[in-house]
């Protein structure tokens, strides 16, 4: 696979293929929906040798590809993964397929711009993954807001204007001032390469600047409190597959920056301010639970549940740093670093569930209020008993991927304060509360009126889908190893990395 | 060697059924889902026994390997795997019992429901989850186990979904559980924290590194690590186990079918804590704090639970009850140091309280669905198997010599007694507590046989009726005899089909000899040597093991305790009330009105829960929600300085256009300021 530039295929592949379905035309929407999906799935296949050619006992950057690319400031095209990279990769794929299966029916309205945004936008993701040149990751970064800003925009609700704009501005607002801290970089060291980045001496004042600079850009995209709001605007006028790529996939990118950014690049500053992201954690996990408690809109509550549940992802990658200097801690760093990745793509499988499930719903009554819906176990009983199982895993219950990163951040932050495992646990119960409550008045009860009278059962189609993550969220509660295996010298490195201090 | 693959055979066959039956429900049928399970269960059961057999009479060692890794991070892993010693194969063997007992008598309970498969899809479920949870050896799997009980737990109290209260209940049971999971888990993270393992062997052999350690959650008040950790497990029991002040779930979940009344909310899932805590009984031993805690729970819902069950007129909220109040029995058991007798105890308990909860189901199907008492009455002479095995089980329940429920309640007496002689306060209060329960025990239990099967018929029969309905119809049938008042039967009752009443005879069997011939090897004996770990200082148990000789003698020496009494005179009481006297009762209700009230407001607790935690945190909710997110941060801030810059803009006309315009146009302007800072500065 060496001689393959496997990386390149799988970022330009969907992108050019996007490009081919945009050439369809308007009058052939079969044809998009087929060409895309073909793509999306030749993507998919494409990845899995990035997992089966992967030397998981390394934790040096694989299938790298380097070519000269703007050499006049430097800047190269550079791609690699390591294994976090590989597992986001391998989630993106996964999830790009699912989501043109899921919108099958759902668009009928310039079906191959829909189809090509959806593709663009993998390849982008993708790109920004497996992206080992800082200036290249900061182009997908930004690149990958025009696809979702459209989806949202043409494709969106009543208020998609609004939603459209607040997210594009908040999230291009943070990444502004991390493009400030790169170009920082670059003019000291002389390099935009990632590796070097985290070799760059800097003093304890730059890399304060750097961190805030890097934490406004990802904790705007994780989404942290408080600059979250724009996410349950976005996912309330987004289409389904838009909202499934923006919680699966897109705020994985916040999380993988702070493991790419803020920790190896800034670790001084991050240990020194890890407080204040541990506190906002805490608050996304406590505060926006009891918001999501009150949430009225289906796809408001899991929005709002998916910053909740990203609480775990920054919550688990910031105690490392006080377990690893203060406490020498190693074994509890790792931990909370594995629950934080775990966390992350467990939360992109179950957040892409619970939105396709609003997805399914909203197909067939348009709406997305609770207020609406009632007993729909009644005449939807397949689909029930896979909704049910998307909240199980919403809760945290073990035997699905939603317990393990879960655990894993528990565990691990109670060596570092106890105190902070008894707030993240508070998951438990509230993270409970609002999903089974919500399942409780969506699902039980008698029929609640004609419309739920009506509703036909999931069809093979919505079966593959859901089935697929149901399969993927059982797979990963029942043995993570493989992941975590994965994942694990990459991990072990980072955690090395924090220990030693740039100052 | 016990057969590593016997040991997942056990565990899998269930699984295997609840798979055929639940996802293939309509393909196989009725009768396929019922011969799937019912033969998976069998096969657990049948190898359970075999594996005792081995253990116990073969010499051979106890099991513990794991089967499989679940992760590996630095100096931790976490594995699936089996520690079969004798008090899991004794587990083992209760639950595939009364599971398989359970599962043939649902034949007969759930014969119309539409949703039969599905419901045994999920009891076959419960038995894979709770098998998995007794023969764990790490926390891990145990937690994973004691979340997917509760899980089961949670589908079946709310098995029949169009009902309000039943999705009400199931909700309640779920998140009450999940409170005690809390603590649950911060005693597994303390576990791994302090012990660095979440394999059983590794941290009890280490438990000892324990001692001497300290947590400091307010400055300056350091608590000891084994107390804490052991009393935050305690926490995961009390949710599980039902124990004041998390027990509020366990009534409300009778809404849930009869059978798995019996299993889950009787005899099985809710004796997990009790297990649990005598599996740690290496960590409680260090604590003797963590371990008056317990004890003072546990003797708390002994007694006033058991209070609860007097004023019940739904039959199987009485047995509900009863289960709080002796769950709050075995508690004490693990309170002062007897775990033997409480893993006993329980044993005990979930062949004759599974046979009192089933024999509730049978008087109910009889009653086409009926399960107020005062609408009973009479019934001995339509169904006399359900009314001797009721009687045999109430024997059981009060402790009436010879019956097993007296050998293992006894013993739990006597061993707080042994530990109130040098106990303080709460030795005392648990003594007394358990002494007077006996008597409230016995009250409620009798009234419970008075008012079903004797007295006067309470119900009319309607002659006039057309069909010959069976009265083996299930719950949700509401349509089906909506048509009577309440009170008014169709037809008469009769005994229901056989294989309702072969279960409660073989319920029955264990509820009456059971106790005679294990006393003597689980107590005194060292049928849990290597399990159980108990402080030579605190043995209670050892000690009363030089008064004992035999079941015989500690049977004839029950008639001369209090105890015995006691339970004398609450039979007599409630034969004097409910059989002799039925005016009576209404006469001291209306003279004791106050306490009545509290009764029949359970000590107000769900109340206090709906108002505090239920609409408290929808107003903390929509507080946060509509104070801080919308107001503040969404109007306040990101509006606001949106308005800002429009205003800004505005300013700047000749600019002119769209919002978007401008903000990008502030942006640029930004970063040309920052830039151009960074670059001066330089």
């Amino acid at each position: 696979m060496e001689t393959w530039p496997l990386l390149s295929l799988l970022v330009w592949l969907p992108i050019v293929g996007g490009i081919a379905v945009l050439a369809t035309g308007e009058s052939r929407p079969q044809q998009a929906r087929v060409i895309g999906l073909a793509v999306a799935i030749a993507t998919f296949l494409l990845s899995l040798p990035l997992y089966t050619g992967f030397d998981a006992s390394s934790a040096a950057m694989q299938f790298v590809e380097r070519h000269a690319w703007i050499p006049a400031i430097g800047s190269w095209y550079h791609l690699g993964a390591d294994g976090i990279s590989v597992a986001l990769i391998v989630l993106t794929t996964f999830c790009t397929v699912l989501v043109l299966l899921g919108a099958w029916q759902a668009i009928e309205d310039r079906v191959h711009q829909y189809v090509a945004s959806f593709l663009v936008l993998e390849g982008l993701m993708v790109g920004v993954f497996c992206a080992m040149d800082a200036l290249l990751f900061y182009v997908f970064f930004e690149a990958m807001l025009i696809p979702m800003f459209i989806i949202i925009g043409i494709w969106g609700g009543p208020r998609r204007v609004y939603a459209t704009i607040k997210f594009f501005i908040y999230t291009f607002f943070g990444s502004i001032f991390m493009l400030v801290g790169l170009i920082y970089l670059y003019l000291k060291g002389g390099s935009w390469a990632l590796s070097d980045l985290a070799a760059l001496p800097l003093t304890a004042t730059e890399q304060m600047w750097l961190f805030f600079a890097f934490l406004l850009a990802f904790a705007v995209k994780v989404p942290m409190w408080p600059v979250h709001t724009w996410l349950p605007d976005a996912h309330v006028e987004a289409p389904t597959g838009g909202s499934v790529i923006l919680a699966a996939i897109m705020l994985k990118i916040g999380g993988y920056g702070f493991l790419r950014f803020n920790l190896p690049v800034t670790p001084d500053a991050s240990h020194e301010f890890a407080w204040l992201v541990i506190a906002l954690s805490l608050v996304a996990v406590i505060y926006v639970g009891f918001v999501a408690l009150v949430q009225e809109d289906m796809k408001k509550l899991i929005a709002y549940s998916s910053i909740s549940h990203m609480g775990f992802v920054t919550l688990g990658a910031f105690i490392s740093l006080s377990l690893v200097r203060e406490q020498g801690n190693m074994d509890a760093a790792q931990l909370g670093l594995q629950g934080a990745m775990v966390q992350m793509i467990s939360h992109g499988f179950v957040s892409g569930a619970m939105f396709s499930c609003v997805g399914v719903l909203y197909e067939r009554m348009h709406s997305r209020m609770i207020a609406d819906y009632g007993g729909v176990a009644n005449t939807m009983p397949w689909f029930a008993a896979l909704f049910v199982l998307f909240a199980m895993a919403n809760s945290g219950l073990p035997g699905t991927s939603g317990f393990v990163g879960e655990f894993m951040v528990i565990l691990a932050s109670f060596q570092a304060n106890p105190w902070l495992a008894i707030g993240a646990g508070v998951t438990l119960v509230v993270g409970a509360a609002y999903t089974l409550w919500l399942v409780k008045r969506v699902l039980f009860g008698a029929v609640a009126n004609d419309h739920v009278a009506q509703l036909k059962d999931i069809d093979a189609r919505e079966a593959v889908v859901l089935g697929a993550f149901a399969l993927a969220v059982l797979a990963l509660g029942i043995w993570p190893a493989p992941l975590v295996e994965l994942m694990d010298a990459s991990i072990a490195q980072l955690a090395q990395q924090l220990l030693a201090s740039k100052a | 060697m016990l057969s590593k693959n016997i040991l997942l055979a056990i565990a899998l066959a269930p699984l295997v059924g609840a798979a055929i039956a639940g996802l293939f429900g309509r393909q196989v049928g009725r009768a396929g889902a019922h011969w799937a399970t019912i033969l998976g269960v069998a096969v657990s059961c049948v190898l359970s026994v075999y594996v005792l057999k081995q253990l116990a009479f073969d010499g051979v060692p106890a099991f513990n390997q794991n089967i499989y890794t679940f992760f590996e991070i630095g100096g931790y892993s976490a594995h699936v795997g089996f520690l079969v010693d004798r008090l899991t194969a004794t587990m083992m063997v209760v639950v595939t019992f009364v599971s398989l007992l359970v599962h043939i008598y649902t034949i007969g309970y759930m014969a119309d429901d539409p949703g039969y498969q599905r419901f045994f899809s999920y009891i076959s479920l419960f038995t894979f989850s709770m098998l998995m949870l007794v023969m764990s050896n790490n926390f891990l799997q145990l937690f994973f186990g004691w979340e997917a009980v509760g899980l089961v737990s949670y589908l079946l109290i709310g098995f029949w979904y169009k009902r309000p209260t039943a999705i009400f209940a199931n909700l309640k049971a779920f998140l009450v559980n999940r409170v005690g999971d809390f603590g649950f888990l911060l005693g597994i993270a303390g576990v791994l924290y302090w012990l660095g393992t979440l394999d059983y062997a590794t941290a009890f052999a280490n438990a000892d590194q324990l001692q001497g350690k300290t947590i400091e959650l307010f400055p300056g008040v350091p608590w000891d690590a084994a107390t804490f950790v052991c009393i935050c497990l305690f926490i995961g029991a009390m949710g599980k186990s039902a124990q004041v002040p998390l027990h509020v779930w366990l009534p409300d979940s009778m809404e849930g079918p009869t059978p798995i009344s019996a299993l889950i909310h009787a005899a099985t899932m809710v004796t997990a804590g009790i297990f649990m805590v005598s599996r740690m009984s290496p960590l409680f031993e260090l604590s003797a704090t963590a371990l008056a805690f317990v004890l003072f729970i546990g003797a708390t819902t002994a007694l006033f639970m058991g209070f609860l069950g007097i004023i019940q007129n739904d039959i199987k909220r009485v047995v509900a009850y009863s289960t709080l109040s002796q769950l709050g029995y075995m508690t004490v058991a693990l309170g002062v140091s007897a775990y033997s007798v409480a893993v006993f105890h329980l044993m005990t308990h979930a062949f004759f309280k599974a046979l009192l909860f089933l024999g509730a189901g049978s008087v109910i199907i009889a009653m086409h669905h009926e399960q107020d008492m005062r609408r009973m009455g009479g019934l001995r002479k339509y169904m006399p198997i359900t009314f001797a095995t009721a009687w045999i089980g109430t024997l059981a329940l009060v402790g009436t010599p010879f019956f097993s429920g007296f050998y293992s309640k006894d013993a739990i007496i006597e061993a707080v007694k042994e530990a109130a002689h040098h106990g303080g306060w709460v030795q005392q209060y648990a003594m007394w507590a358990v002494l007077l329960g006996v008597f409230v025990t016995a009250f409620y239990s009798f009234r419970l046989l008075y008012l079903a099967f004797h007295g006067k018929e309470r119900f009319v029969v309607e002659s006039h009726h057309d069909g010959d309905h069976h009265g083996d119809a299930h719950d949700d049938h509401d349509d089906a005899h909506g048509h009577h008042e309440p009170g008014h039967l169709a037809h008469p009752p009769h005994e229901t089909p056989w294989v309702v009443t072969l279960p409660l005879v073989l319920l029955a069997i264990p509820s009456v000899v059971l106790g005679w011939f294990a006393i003597q090897p689980m107590l005194f004996g060292d049928w849990f040597a290597g399990a159980i770990v108990v402080d030579p200082a605190r043995d209670v148990i050892a000690r009363l093991g030089a008064e004992f000789h035999g079941p015989t003698a500690f049977a004839l020496h029950g008639f001369q305790t209090p105890a015995f009494w006691l339970a004398f005179a609450g039979f007599a009481a409630a034969t004097v009330l409910y059989l002799l006297r039925p005016d009576l009762p209404s006469r001291f209700a209306a003279a004791l009105r106050p306490l009545v009230t509290m009764l029949e407001k359970k000590y107000w607790f769900d109340e206090a829960y709906q108002a505090v935690f239920a609409r408290g945190s929808l107003l903390l909710g929509r507080g946060l929600w509509k104070g801080g997110d919308v107001a503040v941060i969404d109007d306040g801030l990101v509006n606001g300085s949106a308005a800002v810059v429009a205003r800004l803009a505005g300013v700047l006309r000749w600019l002119q256009s769209g919002y978007l315009y401008h903000y990008a146009f502030a942006m640029i302007l930004g970063l040309i300021a920052l830039l151009g800072a960074f670059l001066w500065s330089r």
